[in-house]
């Protein structure tokens, strides 16, 4: 039982890693207020172009850097529109992805079916060859623990920080922080840009890691079951961790149980997505009936501007 | 220095000359971005957006393709006034088109004229469940109808695999995950002999009429617009909107589903795994376009249609994939919000110690 389970898990938390990078960003881009419904579409700028240029420099790190920056570019287009000209923020997060899952078709046609090196292991002498734990926790790459470490920084960063302060202090209330004098713009931008990069290693650990090569539309929705975890998370970056594995656990479990009880495939395959609806419904439930301080920022989706 | 952005007053010009202005620079990105790419940046946007139009059989295509998107574009449009965001019509597209094709396929050996209304009805009333689900978790829990209609899109997609691979796959079709052709008596009429343009064109500009009608002159069209303009004073006034969201949830669940019935009844004749090119997707971009206003969103969806024969031309003489066509619809709506928002306010930049600019 333990030989299965063990490289179960083991695979759910990589399932998981990809949810967790683009939940952690896109959590602290909604504690500034700022809503952007485009992490498909930026993951999939990230999962393209950190391919592409782990197979052009042979390098995994060259990779990982473009993917962080092809998700910037794409949180930039996005902030310009809904930061500076006020645009809808559903709309233009709408039109992120529509835009993402086209533009990285386009440009990453001639990579389909080329073959990369995965991200190697990382084999911590000692800890990788202790029995379960080895397996189970240290034989993953770097991304994995980079994920959990960047849960922990960003708690830090909320909580514990004065710039985390007023970041959530512009997400509650951004006409309140202005007249403190609390740059609102830039710190929203500083956000989406943030969240961007995120997303973009979220879908390069999915074209280098994950599934090493490139296909268009290899995210298969979890950009948006990112935003959902979001919701689970209550805005917390510890539960956005819990709740990452959860799902990534789901994942797993319907590919090792496909074909069980004579069911069709597709039954497990829907899984995820109804577990999403489901633990959205219980969430919002729970919040509605009386505060577990479940909130989203006041100001989520509000656009801002500077009133004299 | 600093950025500002000061509100013009309103002109009736810029809900015109926004969009023009978007097309504009989607067409001259498109060429940079051909030009990056190593293409013939002229050939392949003469194969884009002009070649669809320069013979009579492509033109009609135009309505072929255009009407489901003016169609869901239609529904969705009364949501979007309200702020209610329903962005799974695929999926409710898709189970309109199963609930039509499950229809067809149990009466496909008998010949009335009753069948083909019964299909449409099924694929409004499969629509409008789908999308109710949405709508309740919304109105009952509080759960943000973005990420469950979604949701339910996956889910409505993964039904149909389940139903073309299984149960409802042809018996004499060698095992290719499709359904039976459905019968004669199933079929949408069409319009013009030769082509496939269908009678559902002609529902998808009815309805844009009644939906404008709607809109424009009744009770419940202002309602709907008061509950996003102005929430606050929506509720003083007694509109209820949980009303609103029920309502746009409704109507654009079963205009998406009737357009999965016009689809799987008019042009592709039978159920296949994938009915759509995401229909349901692009037409959340005519609505805006289109300014979801029904006689823009008519025009939104030609222009639309346009880039998705532009997009198959252009897969066929450059070798470039679909998704491109995704890339000038994405582009068309990051421009459009751009231009309103540059229409709508003057940018100025201010000295950053200017008294006016108080914050730094």
């Amino acid at each position: 039982m333990i030989d299965f389970l063990i490289p179960v898990m083991a695979a759910a938390i990589s399932a998981a890693t990809p949810l967790l990078l683009a939940a952690t960003g896109e959590l602290v881009v909604e504690r500034s207020g700022v809503l952007n419904l485009g992490i498909e579409g930026m993951m999939l700028m990230g999962a393209m172009a950190g391919f592409a240029a782990a197979l052009l420099t042979g390098s995994h790190l060259a990779g990982l850097l473009a993917a962080a920056l092809a998700g910037m570019l794409m949180a930039l287009v996005f902030a310009v529109l809904t930061l500076s000209l006020s645009a809808n923020q559903v709309a233009s997060g709408l039109a992120l992805t529509i835009f993402g899952i086209g533009l990285s078709a386009l440009v990453g046609a001639p990579y389909v079916g080329q073959p990369v090196p995965a991200l190697p292991k990382l084999d911590i002498a000692g800890l990788s060859d202790l029995p379960v734990a080895g397996p189970l926790l240290f034989r993953h790459d770097g991304l994995v623990y980079f994920s959990v470490a960047a849960v922990a920084a960003t708690w830090w960063f909320l909580n514990r920080t004065h710039a985390g302060l007023k970041l959530r202090a512009v997400g509650e209330s951004a006409q309140a922080a202005h007249a403190l004098g609390h740059p609102v713009i830039a710190i929203r931008y500083a956000a989406s840009l943030f969240g961007g990069a995120m997303a973009g290693l979220a879908g390069a650990f999915l074209s280098l890691s994950y599934t090493p090569m490139w296909m268009e539309g290899m995210t298969a929705g979890r950009g948006w079951i990112a935003l959902a975890l979001v919701v689970f998370s209550a805005w917390r970056p510890w539960r956005a961790l819990v709740g990452a594995y959860l799902f990534g656990g789901v994942g797993i479990v319907q590919l090792h149980a496909q074909g069980a009880w004579g069911l069709p495939s597709e039954m497990f395959s829907m899984l995820p997505y109804v577990a999403t609806v489901l633990v959205l419904t219980v969430i919002s439930a729970r919040s509605q009936a009386g505060g577990t301080g479940s909130r989203a920022p006041a100001d989520l989706g509000k656009p801002f501007r500077a009133s004299r | 220095m600093r950025l500002e952005l000061v509100r013009r007053p309103e002109s009736p010009w810029f809900g015109i000359v926004a969009p023009l202005l978007a097309v504009a620079l989607t067409v001259a990105s498109g060429f940079v971005l051909f030009l990056a790419l190593g293409l013939d940046p002229v050939e392949t946007l003469y194969q884009f957006m002009l070649a669809p139009l320069t013979t009579f059989q492509s033109l009609t295509e135009l309505g072929v393709k255009g009407a489901p998107l003016a169609l869901i574009a239609t529904g969705l449009a009364i949501g979007f006034r309200a702020n209610v965001w329903n962005i799974g019509a695929e999926g409710q597209l898709i189970i309109g088109a199963i609930a039509a094709g499950g229809v067809a396929l149990a009466f496909w050996n008998e010949a009335g004229w009753w069948i083909l209304p019964l299909m449409l009805a099924a694929s409004v009333a499969g629509g409008m469940a789908w999308a109710a689900i949405p709508a309740f978790l919304k109105t009952r829990f509080g759960v943000n109808e973005i990420l469950t209609s979604l949701m339910l899109t996956y889910v409505a997609s993964l039904i149909l695999q389940m139903l073309v691979f299984g149960p409802w796959k042809d018996p004499d079709g060698f095992n290719y995950p499709q359904t039976r052709l459905f019968s004669e008596a199933a079929l949408l009429p069409v319009l013009i002999e030769g082509t496939r343009l269908h009678a559902g064109a002609l529902v998808a500009l009815l309805a844009a009429l009644a939906a404008w009608f709607v809109m424009a002159r009744t009770v419940t069209g202002f309602e709907i617009a008061v509950v996003g303009d102005a929430p606050q004073a929506a509720r003083f006034a007694g509109f209820s909107t949980r009303r609103t969201v029920w309502l746009s949830f409704l109507v654009g669940g079963g205009a998406a589903g009737l357009a999965g019935a016009f689809e799987a009844a008019g042009p592709i004749g039978q159920l296949v795994p994938v009915l759509t090119p995401g229909y349901g997707f692009t037409a959340i971009i005519v609505a805006f376009l289109g300014r979801l206003s029904p006689p823009g969103i008519v025009a939104a969806a030609a222009l639309m249609a346009l880039t998705y024969i532009g997009g198959e031309n252009a897969q066929i003489t450059a070798g470039l994939p679909q998704a491109a066509t995704g890339v000038f619809q994405g582009m068309l709506l990051f421009y459009l919000l751009a231009t309103d928002g540059l229409l709508r306010f003057r940018i100025r930049l201010t000295g950053a110690r200017s008294p006016r600019a108080a914050q730094p």
